[in-house]
């Protein structure tokens, strides 16, 4: 209680700075720049989904009137992909098409209209390849290939990992429960779609503006794609509508716009269609896993061999990322003393998939929290119960590595319990009503940076002048998420001013420091850190110069309320103008920096980059439903969710972030899917999304949604500024499995996949009325050829976080886990 | 942004006139009320009408007048509708079918003689030039297949006016204006079992009017199914209308299916089946039954066939429950996905949503 009240800021519910400008229209995104002489940009897709160009022909097109320039394939003789290892997309495809919807050609005209007539008449000869629909077809080598790199066939990339030997401890459990489950993929369905405007300068350098998450990352790529110096490029991130996820990605658009504004002379703006916002996609992968978990006799974990499949669409994106993500953070709620994890990902003729709140990790939750419900109804165990008895230690290293801080998942599940009234609902509703619990875990933001460097992930830069403003400069976006709020709260907090009189100028890279972007949950946690960093600088430089005024000794001045004073003697304290003057005067223009970079991760082995984070957010929730048996309906009364914040910044901010993550949740739990249509293969090739708009895709409308009770638990975290860690993700990751165990209470009717759709209750209703067992969900998981894993012996074994292959040692480190056992 | 094809606009003052210039310009010209469902269409190219005729400036399309029952002009919108009283009370099924219409914001410029036109909806046709351009297109516009049922020569699009079917139930008539002359006929004959060609009405026509008769001992109802409770075209519904005497004998009845194939289903053998009897249990079951075996969904719209298929006999059973006079509230709420006022636990002194508006 006191402690909190130190601040004067930080934990204070507040409008944001930027709340009247988004709730009255007025903030400028990407789609309201207009400049003089703009031209428009649209883009020729393919519509067909696998197939070589044999020729193209824009020469109508050229010589329609108002038509400036067509660019093809041949404009763009490089290649560039987010990951370093996945530089496989060009800005507009050259002799190959991979899915309907990849871009050919670009026309760049007076207006859209006659951009897209001439689009239309730009012509195309395909010659069709196999089209690959199915993510376990594509495992067979006999499928066309999509790309000529990845392991081989459609397999992406195949990874292994052995965090002791998993089967050994498998063997030796009183259970072994082993399920399989199929998550659904589904997009991110931003409010805004993309948009980009270029403009050259006449010394013929380029700016883009853009409605991307992570200008950084854009910079780059824009300087390899075009053959650019950086030096000649600037990206400036507008105002996000909402990212998710479906904005970190570097867009062919923006390399088109890009490139045609330099060829022009003239600026260049593209917004694209809904329909192409579903093709950019970069949204969740649908994954089929399999988990096989070995249970000790008093419920407790001995060991997880989790296998997941992940249908990575037609390119690589954040791709390799996203398939360690889902397996990198299952063990950070619950103690796992072993771990195995396969993953492997395909190309299939899709928009590709990427990062979408809760990267990689929701799939996998969602397969674990469903067999926790499973283990408890064996062991006859309250299945709340059963995960408190088993969460991770705060302080803590995991099976895999993963340094675990602050963890506050014992009480958020707690909370939750008592206040949905746990013990009164779960298994004792009358049928057709139900309750469900799930936990989840998430990154305070990747200990890497996806290029590898030795560099800050985060710089601030904050200037204060004679006026008394204070402006701070930093690369981050806000997108939605109040990242610029927070950057003003942590600056007014230190410098004892009020957060309206911050000013922030973030997302250009020519004005501010790198911030890496808006992904990973990083923003907060380290941006908050930079700022603290520059703003005690601030501080330090203008207690100097008050003290020197006020003849007292620097350390004892307290900043607050817009006044620098002696607590002694507050009266003689001066404005906090008169001491940025103060301080101007006695050491010229003012300006400091501050930076921050991750600590150095434990995991030594090849991999191990994906899964430190300074810090992890935890969340518990329990869903409240009734299932209509008849109609096979499912309706949410009320979702309780507590998420373990560290410190809440801004407690309105935090719970906006908390609900959004639980619409997000039910959305994907009760009906998104991201599904396509592939046509009878004896009359058509064409395989097409089958619902690219916002009304027949379906995501609950906020009249859809339930009454959502939010608890926030404070406890806060060494590595986060005032203690804080992430909310934009981790709210997401209990709701899918919640619901799903809820069904099941309900009903009795187990969906092991989402959406879970009132005619998959039905299936499963029918199919126990007919005596089975009521399941809904995938039947297996296919065989895929691994690799041999790597084999990581856990901490506890005489592990050091370095792999090891050699046998001799894998039989060491069993036996020194065995010394310990017999010597315990 | 997805761009309008470019058109020629008239903006009449008159119906004479509106149907002067629509005899003139002939079949490539199309109406135009609210634009609620033919600009979307226009954006993707499933519609390309040269010239357009706004309907909105003619007074007389906007009028509701007394008749025997109810004269409802054309051009009233969704929203009048739902702010009307005596048709709150009198004409129930068509109070609620307007009130489950889209969106507040879409009923507002939505008018009555659009959602009688309404196309024909499908999965595989309510997509961009460019996307159904990928699948070669289907028999609806420019191909020879239809994806939703490959070995049939006609397209199975679904009928998706929510006012249509309980109209029908309700009894209602249309007028129809040519610049040639009028007609008045049954509304079920304005539809056809085509989704192609959805209209018997004629390329010169205008939909001027919908008379209601007078339906002073009927009560009537409609039931809608969709995907999502906020906005959805219906996937299927059930109008349904009685007149029973005081000993509670059904002396006239008239129930419609829609949004289950390409018109509305008036139910002739469901209404023999109920006159003259009395709505027990054992009827209503059979009726529904016997309803439901008429429900032949395709694969083409938002939800799966299976489902549509199967919500038809509980459907029906609660339109006929609630005529009987059963309290159905619950049936209504869970339908829509409302979750149940749970006003006896505490509210979050945090975060709450307002109930979601019945
Ligand atoms: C997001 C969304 C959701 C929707 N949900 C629903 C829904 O749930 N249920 C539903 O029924 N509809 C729905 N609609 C479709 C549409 O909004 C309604 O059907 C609406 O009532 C159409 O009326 P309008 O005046 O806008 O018609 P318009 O778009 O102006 O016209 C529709 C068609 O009718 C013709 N037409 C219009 N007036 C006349 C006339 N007087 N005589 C002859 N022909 C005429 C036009 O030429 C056109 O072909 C939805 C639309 C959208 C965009
Ligand atoms: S039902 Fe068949 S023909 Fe009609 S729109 Fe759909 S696919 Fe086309």
């Amino acid at each position: 209680m006191s402690k909190r009240d130190k601040f004067r800021v930080v934990g204070k519910p507040r409008a944001r700075i930027d709340g009247l400008s988004k709730t009255t229209g007025q903030t400028r995104f990407a789609d309201d720049i207009t400049l003089p002489r703009m031209l428009h940009c649209k883009l020729l897709r393919s519509h067909v989904p696998h197939a070589e160009i044999l020729d193209l022909d824009v020469s109508r097109a050229e010589a329609m009137a108002g038509v400036h320039l067509i660019l093809t394939g041949e404009d763009f003789p490089v290649t560039y992909g987010i990951l370093p290892v996945s530089q496989d997309e060009r800005a507009l495809c050259k002799n190959k098409v991979r899915f309907v919807g990849d871009p050919v050609a670009a026309v760049i005209a007076v207006d859209e209209d006659t951009a897209e007539r001439a689009a239309r008449s730009i012509d195309v000869r395909y010659r069709p390849l196999t089209t690959v629909s199915d993510p376990v077809k594509a495992l067979s080598q006999d499928a066309a290939r999509l790309h000529d790199y990845g392991e081989e066939g459609n397999i992406h990339r195949r990874l292994a990992y052995s965090f002791g030997d998993v089967d050994e401890s498998l063997a030796d459990s009183a259970h072994v429960f082993e399920d399989v489950f199929f998550y659904q993929g589904n997009t991110h369905l931003a409010l805004e779609q993309h948009a980009a405007v270029a403009a050259a300068d006449p010394e013929g350098r380029v700016t883009l503006w853009s409605s991307t998450q992570c200008p950084h990352y854009v910079h780059r790529a824009l300087s390899k794609a075009l053959e650019l110096p950086t030096t000649q490029i600037r990206v400036i991130a507008c105002p996000n509508g909402g990212g998710f996820g479906g904005k970190t990605d570097v867009f062919n658009h923006e390399i088109v716009v890009t490139k045609a504004a330099l060829r022009c002379g003239r600026p260049v703006k593209i917004c694209l269609t809904r329909e192409e916002v579903f093709y950019c996609h970069r949204g969740r992968h649908p994954v089929l896993m399999k988990i096989r978990t070995g249970v000790s006799a008093d419920g407790k974990l001995t060991g997880m061999h989790l296998q997941t499949l992940l249908d990575g669409g037609a390119y690589g994106s954040y791709g390799v990322a996203s398939t360690f993500y889902t397996g990198a953070l299952q063990p950070v709620t619950y103690h796992l003393p072993r771990y195995r994890f396969d993953a492997c990902r395909v190309f299939t003729n899709k928009p590709p998939c990427g990062p979408k709140r809760g990267h990689g990790t929701p799939q996998p939750r969602f397969g674990q929290e469903i067999q926790l419900d499973k283990i408890a109804e064996k062991l006859n165990k309250d299945p709340a119960e059963l995960r408190l008895d088993i969460v991770e230690q705060p302080d803590t290293l995991t099976a895999n590595y993963l340094k675990i801080g602050t963890i506050g998942l014992a009480e958020c599940i707690k909370r939750v319990v008592a206040r949905s009234k746990w013990q009164d609902k779960h298994r004792k509703l009358p049928f057709g009503r139900g309750v469900g619990i799930a936990c989840g875990a998430y990154l305070s933001g990747a200990g890497h940076a996806i290029y590898w460097n030795k560099m800050p992930h985060s710089g601030v830069q904050l200037k204060l002048d004679r006026s008394g403003s204070v402006t701070v400069f930093c690369g981050s976006t806000d997108i939605g998420q109040g990242s610029n709020d927070v950057l003003a709260v942590i600056v007014a907090e230190v410098l004892g001013i009020c957060p309206d009189n911050v000013r922030t100028v973030t997302g250009d890279t020519a004005l501010t420091p790198v911030d890496l972007g808006s992904y990973s949950s990083r923003v907060t946690l380290m941006t908050g850190n930079a700022a603290i960093q520059a703003a005690e600088r601030a501080r330090d430089l203008l207690a100097k110069a008050v003290a020197e005024q006020l003849e007292v000794p620097g350390e004892t001045l307290l900043f607050a309320d817009g006044c620098v004073f002696d607590p002694a003697d507050p009266d003689s304290g001066v404005s906090f103008e008169q001491a940025v003057v103060a301080a101007e005067s006695r050491f010229g223009t003012l300006g400091t920096v501050g930076s921050y970079a991750p600590p150095r991760p434990e995991a030594r082995f090849k991999g191990g980059g994906v899964g430190p984070s300074p810090a992890y957010s935890y969340s518990a929730a329990v869903v409240d439903v009734e299932v209509d048996p008849e109609t096979g309906m499912i309706i949410v009364n009320r979702v309780y969710i507590a998420h373990d914040i560290g410190r809440a910044l801004n407690p309105v901010s935090v719970e906006g972030q908390v609900v959004g993550g639980v619409y997000m949740g039910l959305g994907e739990a009760l009906m998104e899917e991201q599904v396509f249509r592939r046509m009878p293969p004896k009359l058509s090739d064409a395989l097409v999304h089958r619902c690219p708009s916002m009304l027949d895709y379906k995501s609950l409308s906020s009249l859809d949604m339930p009454e959502v009770i939010v608890e926030l638990v404070e406890n806060p975290d060494p590595n986060g500024p005032f203690g804080a860690k992430e909310v934009g993700q981790g709210p997401l990751l209990p709701i899918m499995p919640a619901v799903a165990n809820a069904v099941y209470d309900a009903v009795g009717v187990r969906i092991d996949e989402v959406p879970i759709t009132p005619e998959k209750i039905l299936k499963g209703l029918d199919q126990k009325a007919r005596g089975g067992e009521g399941r809904v969900g995938p039947a297996d998981f296919p065989d895929i050829q691994w690799p041999e894993p790597y084999f990581v012996p856990p901490p506890w074994e005489g592990g050091d976080g370095q792999s090891t292959n050699d046998p001799e040692q894998k039989r060491a480190a069993t036996m020194h886990k065995m010394d310990r056992t017999t010597a315990s | 942004m997805m761009r309008l094809p470019d058109f020629r606009y008239y903006a009449p003052q008159t119906l004479q006139e509106a149907a002067n210039i629509l005899a003139d310009q002939g079949p490539t010209a199309s109406l135009i009320a609210g634009g609620t469902d033919l600009l979307p269409k226009m954006k993707r190219r499933q519609q390309e009408p040269e010239t357009l005729i706004a309907l909105n400036n003619i007074r007389q399309l906007k009028e509701i007048g007394n008749g025997p029952g109810l004269r409802l002009g054309a051009g009233v919108t969704l929203s009048d509708i739902v702010a009307d009283q005596r048709l709150e009370e009198d004409h129930r099924a068509l109070w609620q079918a307007a009130s489950q219409v889209a969106t507040p914001q879409l009923r507002n410029t939505a008018t009555l003689g659009g959602n009688l036109c309404v196309d024909t909806r499908c999965t595989y046709h309510d997509q961009s030039f460019e996307w159904r351009k990928a699948i070669d297109f289907c028999i609806k516009q420019d191909g020879e297949t239809c994806w939703a049922a490959p070995t049939s020569d006609r397209c199975w699009a679904v009928s998706s006016t929510d006012s249509a079917p309980a109209l029908i139930a309700l009894g209602a008539e249309v007028r129809l204006v040519a610049a040639s002359g009028e007609r008045t006929v049954p509304l079920e004959a304005l539809y056809r079992d085509d989704g192609a060609l959805y209209l018997t009405r004629q390329p010169e026509e205008i939909l001027a009017e919908v008379i209601l008769p007078s339906n002073a001992k009927w009560r009537s109802t409609y039931w809608k199914l969709r995907r999502r409770g906020a906005c959805d075209f219906p996937i299927l519904s059930v109008a349904a209308a009685l007149r029973s005497d005081a000993g509670g004998t059904v002396r006239e009845a008239r129930l419609v299916l829609g949004a289950i194939s390409s018109s509305p289903v008036l139910c002739n053998d469901v209404a023999a089946l109920l006159i003259g009897n009395r709505l027990s249990d054992d009827l209503i079951e059979e009726a529904a039954r016997l309803a439901g075996a008429s429900a032949r969904p395709k694969e083409n719209t938002d939800a799966p066939a299976y489902w549509r298929r199967r919500m038809a006999v509980p459907m029906v059973t609660w339109a006929l429950k609630e005529l009987r006079g059963d309290d159905m509230c619950d049936e209504r709420r869970r339908l829509a996905g409302q979750a149940a006022s749970m006003s006896h636990e505490p509210q979050s002194s945090q975060t709450t949503n307002e109930e979601n508006p019945k």
